[in-house]
């Protein structure tokens, strides 16, 4: 397909058209995905997430720009920003402002910025942000910012997603009862506290320090959707003994303070995910999840076609109208359909 | 999740740094079910088509009360162009004086519009231009 191999010759042109493909689910998108599949799988992936005007969008911009004219002495990397702004409930609508702060990198070829709605999917990234970020990784983009929506307490898919994922902070936000929450903290390789030349950073810092003090490091490896774990006990240390415990770490992203050393953290915990085995051990993790995803998908479509027509309607009325229970409507439903595919 | 939007970019290129009515429409269409992507202030023409291009956006809209719009519109119209993009459709809004929106009609834009236009209208020709467009 042309498509796939103008990707792959790196017109930005064509990737900016497959992403639209991907992002409408279209059959030219999903086709171009299987054929960029086996070009993927390079990039290291970087999450950022934290609660709204923590500086997520600014911090991107600098780590993006370090990354192009790295001060180390490193080769610039090829750097992709994905970064998702929720979707109107109402109307599907969206305005998409993280550019704003992302203008630095206008004009530099070696990066590539796109904006996504959530297109209500409501983990903190949208359903096509797998497929969106897969295409970059086989245009060869080495490093990829996925920057989440504003997150609050629960929006924890980038953490599926991504190799790494930085949690942002800010001086004045929450407590240390805030700090020891299950959910967004959790997911943290590494926690920024941004804008630390406000009042009230030592603060912050104190709570998620002891946050990480009262917790056990475990190695995290994250389940399927919805699937609870229960834990034991607190899990055995390793043969190998190696737990990353995540640094927390000040930066103030509007002036460029303390990004060389996110970056340093960022390397040392993809230097220690592919030493441990985590990588892959992630990876077949992510595979398998986006796999019963698709599979799930796929089999209520198929059970569709199945379903003669207008019950579906019919018994939603009677949910509707108070005659059925939900779990009731789900019974008649499958009855349907196997009465008459039996 | 097949589900085409309609994508447009909301940009102030130039100096003037009034966005107030660039926020103003970038809601309407926001409200209009569209994906608007907002890139602020003072944005050079290579910012705007950069970007245009990276979001694959249907349709520009670019706020000028500067008095600029002479030499900005023709040259982001010009950069689209050699980025193989004629398919995206521009519009201008801001201060435009009336005996300039003939000689930006005729560039291609497909509206100028001046205070207290009524966002449904934008809306309308917004529609209007992508559906009269050959399918991109």
């Amino acid at each position: 397909m042309n498509l796939t191999t103008d990707v792959l010759a790196g017109k930005r042109l064509s990737l900016a058209r497959l992403l639209t493909h991907i992002e409408n689910g279209t059959p030219e998108g999903r086709a171009a995905l299987d054929e960029l599949f086996p070009h993927t799988g390079r990039a290291h992936l970087i999450g950022i997430t934290g609660a709204p005007g923590t500086g997520k969008s600014s911090l991107v911009n600098q780590l993006a720009r370090f990354y192009r004219q790295p001060v180390n002495g490193s080769a610039p990397r090829k750097v992709a920003v994905v970064a998702v702004d929720p979707s109107s409930p109402f109307t599907g609508g969206a305005v998409l402002g993280d550019r704003i702060r992302m203008r630095d990198l206008a004009g530099d070829p070696g990066v590539f910025i796109r904006s996504m709605a959530s297109r209500g999917a409501l983990g903190g990234i949208a359903i096509a942000t797998a497929g969106v970020v897969q295409a970059f990784d086989a245009a060869g983009y080495e490093v990829i910012l996925i920057e989440t929506v504003g997150a609050g307490q629960a929006e924890v898919d980038i953490a599926r997603l991504a190799h790494t994922t930085l949690v942002v902070e800010a001086p004045g936000l929450g407590d240390d009862i805030q700090a020891i929450k299950a959910g967004i903290l959790e997911i943290a390789d590494i926690l920024v506290v941004n804008k630390a030349d406000r009042p009230g950073v030592e603060n912050t810092e104190r709570a998620l320090k002891n946050m990480l003090q009262l917790a056990h490091p475990t190695r995290r490896v994250f389940h399927h959707h919805g699937q609870v774990m229960t834990v034991k006990a607190p899990p055995a240390p390793q043969a190998d003994g190696k737990l990353w415990i995540p640094p927390v770490l000040r930066t103030v992203a509007t002036e460029g303070e303390g990004i060389a050393s996110l970056t340093e953290q960022i390397a040392r915990h993809g230097a220690f995910l592919r030493e441990t085995g985590d990588w892959n051990r992630r990876e077949r993790v992510r595979l398998q999840n986006e796999l019963d995803t698709l599979l799930q998908a796929a089999l209520v479509a198929r059970w569709r076609a199945t379903l003669p027509n207008g019950r579906y309607g019919e018994i939603l009325e009677r949910l509707v109208a108070r005659e059925l229970s939900p779990r009731q409507a789900v019974e008649a439903l499958l009855a349907a359909s196997s009465s008459r595919n039996p | 999740m097949t589900e085409k939007k309609i994508r447009v970019l909301v940009a102030k290129p130039g100096l003037d740094g009034h966005d107030r009515g660039a926020k103003v429409v970038a809601r309407a269409l926001r409200d209009a079910g569209m994906e608007v992507i907002y890139t602020g202030l003072r944005q050079t023409p290579e910012m705007i088509a950069e970007a245009a291009l990276q979001e694959d956006v249907d349709v520009i809209g670019l706020s000028i009360l500067s008095g600029a719009h002479m030499v900005l519109v023709p040259r982001v119209l010009e950069l689209l162009k050699e980025y193989g993009m004629e398919h995206v459709k521009v519009f201008v809004g801001g201060i435009i004086p009336d005996e300039d929106v003939p000689a930006l009609m005729e560039l291609g834009v497909t509206g100028v519009y001046g205070p207290g236009t009524l966002t449904e209208d934008i809306i309308r020709d917004i529609h209007n231009a992508l559906s009269i467009a050959p399918a991109a």
